[in-house]
């Protein structure tokens, strides 16, 4: 390559701080900020809920049989009564997308959170400590990923039967290894830093270097990896709905609505594309969000010489 | 070189150990419900059932349940069905074909589509054609299996075949051994639905990687020396580039050969992953255990494979 960046022939901009750095970074990208909007839009909706299904006036477990259904007893199509039209029992479909986006919304964000705090603690213990602990952690870890986790998470909702704890359960216990095992090689290669042994010679305990000096050289990656876990988490989540052993209905999933409606798709094409597209815009937009934070946070990113 | 085999076979082996404990502890001993009584049927009576238990070894105290069922798994027995009396490892076995067909195809296709697209990816990186192919990966990567599959079923099958082209069949599997063009007409759409996943998660794998080994030193010695550029893209940055990307196709390709749950269900493929639902569904827990197991045998087996190839190629590996 021939032409040589720009950024390395102009003078240096000021100096901002990471976090100053990271924020104008991400500000600029302009897929990440669609992508944050979208998130922020799917927030909005899981907060209020109750509100729109109130102002839809149609509950999301209600069936309307008489005026949601044809005569002949065929699911609506879109219009002016039922927005996105209804289901196979003659459910709002919007009321339950919208409901579905709180349960899911409120999922991903436990399930992710737990995980990734399982997942700091652990690596951290073992990266820092080393030794009996961290062969202990590897070792685990490795039993968790070498299950295989669909057919695991299948059979164990099935034995413990199908419900909210359970399924958030199965998922935690399937994603917080992973996190530990990066946050581990993080602290690994972390730890040898001078501030880390300048830290100690001041005096600092084991708590407070791991707490006040790794964690925060580590978090940027850790972020990242969260953001990128929880579209992980949604699919998860849909995917044990769609197989009909994620949270039991009649409560609305974007997975389980998928499920309910599988076989009437030749009369009823919107049961499927309305949560289809709801799942992809989730799932979408926290992995371009994830994908831009990376960027953001990389010192050597290429984007960043533009 | 040899040590460092061993040394890995015996890590595997212990972790296979660990996965069967857990799988008793999970499976067996927690399970609701007596396995005697599912096996012995509803209409049993209770002398049949305590005959059963003794049989199934049931009476006995948990640790000696324990040795038995080790002992049984180390002669590769994975015990009967509770549902049709057959072998567990012939049923699994027999449903194999399937599995191996989707698993083989479906990862052939994603990295047929996402190396090249990668490394161009990769070579543009920064322009518009790079954002392009990072858009495309990064939706390929959100769409879950079930909703890839649900989607091509309605466009490929049902729109197709109402308009009257009916190129692809709604599902079922047909052996490449009774008729190869029936297969291939069979598996098209299973290994489209479980590619595009693959392909997004792969092309940004192999781009980065890419990238990564293009800013390293030693190719920008090669480029000095006035080497053309295709000599150093394939020749000198090409391979070692490509050493993650075949690590996880390993890896990847260990986990879909123990059965893929939601492509088979859709595809009405007939391979463990939808053994797996069906015994779930009976409670047929000698079923669920043995294809827990082989999956996880499947893991290990490619964890090792990928470690000792690596380590062939790279001395750091088995030194470090």
């Amino acid at each position: 390559m021939s032409d040589i960046p720009a950024s390395t022939v102009h003078p240096a901009p000021p100096a901002l701080n990471t976090r100053q750095r990271v924020i104008s970074q991400l500000l600029r990208d302009k897929a990440a900020m669609a992508a944050l909007t979208v998130i922020i839009l799917l927030v909005l909706t899981a907060i209020f809920a109750p509100l729109i299904v109130m102002v839809l006036g149609h509950g999301p477990n209600e069936q309307f049989r008489d005026i949601g259904l044809t005569p002949g007893g065929v699911p609506l199509p879109p219009g002016p009564n039922f927005l996105l039209g209804t289901d196979v029992v003659g459910r709002d479909l919007l009321a339950r997308l919208v409901v579905g986006t709180q349960i899911t919304i409120l999922v991903a964000v436990t399930c992710a959170l737990t995980a990734i705090a399982i997942g700091i603690a652990v690596g951290m213990l073992a990266g820092f400590r080393g030794g009996l602990i961290d062969t202990m952690l590897s070792g685990f870890v490795d039993v968790v990923l070498g299950l295989p986790l669909l057919i695991t998470a299948v059979a164990l909702v099935s034995v413990y039967g199908a419900s909210f704890p359970i399924m958030m359960g199965t998922i935690i216990f399937f994603t917080w290894g992973p996190v530990a095992r990066v946050v581990r090689n993080l602290v690994v290669a972390t730890k040898e830093g001078e501030f880390v042994d300048a830290a100690r010679m001041l005096g600092a305990s084991d708590l407070r270097i791991m707490v006040r000096e790794i964690l925060p050289n580590i978090a940027g990656q850790v972020i990242v990896y969260g953001s990128l876990l929880i579209p992980q988490v949604i699919v998860l989540e849909a995917s044990l709905s769609f197989l009909g052993l994620g949270v039991p209905p009649p409560t609305a999933t974007w997975g389980g609505i998928i499920a309910e409606n599988q076989t009437n798709y030749a009369v009823a094409w919107w049961t499927i594309l309305f949560p289809a597209l709801f799942l992809l815009a989730a799932t979408l937009a926290f992995n371009v969000l994830g994908d831009g934070l990376r960027d953001a946070l990389d010192p050597s990113s290429e984007r960043r010489t533009k | 070189m040899l040590r460092f085999i061993l040394r890995r076979t015996l890590f595997g082996l212990l972790t296979l150990w660990l996965i069967t404990l857990a799988v008793f502890v999970l499976f067996y001993m927690a399970t609701p419900g007596d396995p005697a009584l599912m096996f012995a049927g509803e209409f049993a009576t209770a002398d049949q059932i305590a005959m059963v238990r003794a049989r199934l070894g049931l009476d006995q105290p948990v640790h000696i349940q324990y040795l038995r069922y080790m002992w049984a798994l180390l002669h590769f027995d994975f015990g009967m069905s509770f549902v049709n009396q057959e072998e567990v490892l012939t049923t699994i076995l027999r449903r194999m074909p399937a599995t191996i067909s989707l698993a083989l195809g479906s990862v052939g296709i994603w990295l047929l589509v996402a190396i090249p697209a990668g490394i161009f990816s990769a070579r543009r990186s920064g322009q518009a054609s790079d954002r392009l192919i990072t858009m495309m990966a990064l939706a390929g990567m959100s769409f879950p299996t079930f909703v890839v599959g649900t989607l091509l079923f309605y466009v490929f099958f049902f729109l197709l075949t109402n308009a009257g082209f009916p190129v692809f069949p709604s599902g079922g599997f047909v052996p490449i051994t009774r008729d190869p063009g029936e297969w291939l007409r069979h598996m098209l759409l299973p290994w489209a639905t479980l590619a595009v996943v693959g392909t997004g998660t792969y092309t940004r794998i192999a781009r980065g990687s890419m990238l990564e080994t293009l800013n390293q030193d030693y190719v920008r010695t090669a480029r000095a020396k006035g080497l053309g550029e295709r000599r150093v893209m394939y020749k000198h940055a090409l391979p070692p580039a490509m050493t993650p990307v075949m690590t996880l196709v390993g890896l990847d390709l260990g986990g879909l050969l123990g059965g893929t749950i939601i492509t088979e269900r859709i595809w009405g493929l007939n391979g463990v992953g939808s053994l797996a639902v069906q015994a779930v569904e009976t409670g047929d827990l000698p079923v669920i255990m043995g294809t827990v197991l082989i999956a996880a045998l499947f893991v290990v087996l490619a964890n090792l494979l990928v470690d000792v190839l690596q380590a062939l190629r790279d001395p750091r590996v088995r030194l470090g």
